[in-house]
């Protein structure tokens, strides 16, 4: 499933990002890489951003981009 | 010898920057405070060293101006001082592989040290040392631990000579040196940690957000009025007032020199406001009217800045964001424009298109009043009511929204999404609050003063000959028939362009009415840029786009005016 279904306060591994080159490499860059383990921390109401926790630092990510990161939930 | 300091944003470089050269440099708690790259110097043996505080980026591949500049900066450095976060070893290191692959020598500084004992983190120092195969020194930047070992250590730097890996093999090796030298050991979550989550969650969010937002407002009121009612007023009146009256009589009581230097006296006092001389207005406006604003709002400002609440309150406005083609992170830059538009308009650099770039800086020079301009709107109209004073912010933050809406519905392109660290809450150190409110105040002392001192001679000269009479004429079917204000308030349109506090204060000695006020100031607001704004946008945008905001500045400034004058 995409970052967006996942609920608030689960956590999960980065499968894959679904995404172009510029979203691919702007995601890296802040440590979202596949197999990396993610946590959801909120969401923001209308499509509003996710924050998420990857190695004990917190980020938000545009609704836009959530939806193009595969997660497995565990 | 040229050294940078170079590393991921929000990690302390500007801080270690400071404690190497001695050099004051402004440091927030947000990603994205230094968006230009500042020098000093260090004493290194026997040799002077510059030393380069440039701005933070995540990877070597940039994806915003401010990155651009770092990398554009790093083929002429001799050696990098890596600043990595402690905290977050795994995303840092992955910079710090890219600089050794380029073969530059490199010392890292492992900042934040402190911060990895409490929250469960233990790292492997002599180990990182052996698998980067470069010095690494753990640091406290804040209270200057480990500053002292780090500048021995710059000597030492080398270029291991890494190999050059692709992306994917790079966060790979990443990923072994972590399993080598980290181990996480569990611990509870702090009740900052609660704090921050709840700061970014929907309902909670928005509580905070207002709560932070009202509390800010009323302590730059509280402490900027107390400054002019009990500290700046009674100087002014009670101890400058008689000297400024003595020498007006010396020098006669009139005549143009007079007026130049003491003003204008109104029924034998000296109006600081109306007079309009040097020693009067010249001093009054920026010292006891403006000043007191100046250092309320920065001190508030920096507070912000330094909790880290920041980053939080773009979260919070994203989705608002985006309608005006910008997202959350636009709120920082719209922020600095309450205080002055030139540091607003520069800090743009932290957004990642040109398209946002064009349509935040053009809003905040249109419809973000600085502090120098809020100080007189609060002095002139407030004297009217507290209610005159809601329309001019009200009708601002409508332009404001409106104007975005627009301009992202006709600005070509597409705005990229909200991707941002969002950074602890941290106790602000008040050396650096204190350190920084001072630096912003020196500033407008510094930058402000002398063309404020300019502006007032210039403006009598300009009244000697006659000329605003002129430009009155011509100008008076706009000025009266379109905005309903007395023709001579033209001059203050004009004097905007110099200072938009001063040109404000122009309007004190025409006697106008509450809504006559309202429009002059909305207009004056948003008809052009200060000078100092105007160099920086011509700078950011190019010309092109300049004479477009500029173009977008009168049209909306004449329109709102107008509506307002009819509404009214």
């Amino acid at each position: 499933m995409t970052l967006a279904q996942v609920q608030s306060g689960q956590s999960g591994v980065v499968i894959q990002i679904q995404g172009g080159r510029g979203v691919v490499r702007r995601l890296n860059a802040l440590g979202i890489v596949p197999g990396k383990r993610i946590t959801k921390i909120s969401s923001m109401l209308m499509r509003g951003p996710v924050t998420v926790e990857v190695d004990r630092v917190r980020i938000a990510i545009g609704f836009g981009m959530v939806g193009k990161i595969m997660v497995e939930v565990i | 010898m040229k050294i940078l300091l170079m590393g991921n944003p929000n990690v302390g470089k500007s801080v270690i920057f400071s404690r190497l050269t001695g050099v004051r440099v402004t440091v927030s708690n947000y990603p994205g405070t230094t968006i230009s790259y500042t020098r000093g110097f260090m004493k290194l043996g026997e040799e002077t060293a510059e030393v380069i505080d440039v701005p933070g980026t995540y990877t070597l591949e940039p994806s915003s101006e401010a990155e651009e500049i770092a990398l554009r900066m790093l083929d002429d450095g001799d050696i990098v001082i890596n600043v990595v976060n402690a905290i977050n070893l795994e995303r840092n290191l992955y910079l710090t592989l890219q600089l050794l692959e380029r073969g530059i020598p490199v010392v890292v500084a492992l900042n934040l040290w402190d911060d990895t004992r409490h929250r469960g983190i233990h790292i492997d120092l002599d180990k990182l040392r052996e698998l980067l195969g470069v010095p690494v020194t753990p640091t406290v930047a804040v209270t200057g631990e480990g500053i002292k070992e780090l500048a021995e250590s710059i000597p030492l730097a080398t270029s291991p000579g890494t190999p050059v890996r692709s992306r994917d093999e790079r966060w790979a090796a990443v990923g072994s040196i972590i399993d080598r030298v980290q181990r996480i050991t569990h611990r509870h979550h702090r009740w900052f940690e609660r704090l921050e989550d709840a700061s970014v969650k929907p309902l909670t969010g928005g509580i905070i957000a207002l709560g932070v937002l009202a509390g800010a407002f009323f302590l730059i009121r509280f402490i900027g009025e107390g400054l002019i009612g009990y500290v700046l007023d009674p100087l002014f009146n009670y101890l400058w007032a008689p000297v400024v009256l003595k020498l007006s009589s010396l020098m006669g009581g009139g005549g143009f020199l007079h007026d130049v230097v003491v003003g204008k006296v109104i029924g034998g006092e000296i109006n600081f406001v109306e007079s309009f001389g040097l020693l009067s207005s010249g001093l009054y406006v920026p010292f006891a009217m403006v000043l007191p604003y100046i250092i309320s709002f920065y001190l508030v400002l920096g507070l912000l800045e330094d909790t880290g609440y920041l980053p939080r309150l773009a979260v919070l406005m994203d989705t608002v964001m985006h309608r005006l083609g910008l997202h959350g992170y636009a709120i920082i830059p719209t922020l600095l424009g309450l205080g002055c538009n030139v540091p607003a308009v520069l800090a743009t650099r932290i957004l990642e298109s040109k398209r946002e770039r064009l349509i935040a800086a053009t809003l905040i020079s249109i419809a973000v009043p600085c502090a120098a301009l809020q100080a007189m709107i609060f002095g002139l109209v407030g004297q009217h009511g507290g209610q005159y004073v809601a329309i001019v912010y009200g009708t601002l933050f409508v332009v404001w929204v409106i104007l975005g809406v627009i301009l992202n519905h006709v600005v070509r392109g597409f705005s990229p999404e909200l991707l941002i660290e969002i950074p602890p809450y941290r106790l602000p150190p008040w050396r650096t609050v204190l350190q920084k409110l001072w630096m912003r105040t020196y500033g407008f002392l510094a930058e402000a003063v002398p063309i404020i001192l300019g502006a007032v001679v210039v403006i009598n000269i300009l009244y000697f000959f006659g000329v605003f009479d002129a430009i009155a004429n011509f100008t008076a079917p706009v000025v009266s028939g379109l905005l309903g204000l007395p023709r001579e308030a033209v001059t203050a349109l004009v004097v905007g362009f110099l200072r938009k506090d001063v040109a404000l204060g122009m309007l004190a000695p025409l006697a106008l009415s509450a809504k006559q006020l309202v429009v002059g100031s909305v207009v004056l607001a948003m008809f052009f840029p200060c000078i100092a704004t105007f160099v920086v946008l011509l700078r950011e945008l190019g010309v092109v786009n300049m004479v477009k905001a500029a173009g977008i500045m009168i049209a909306a400034a004449l329109i709102t005016g107008g509506m307002l004058n009819l509404v009214l």
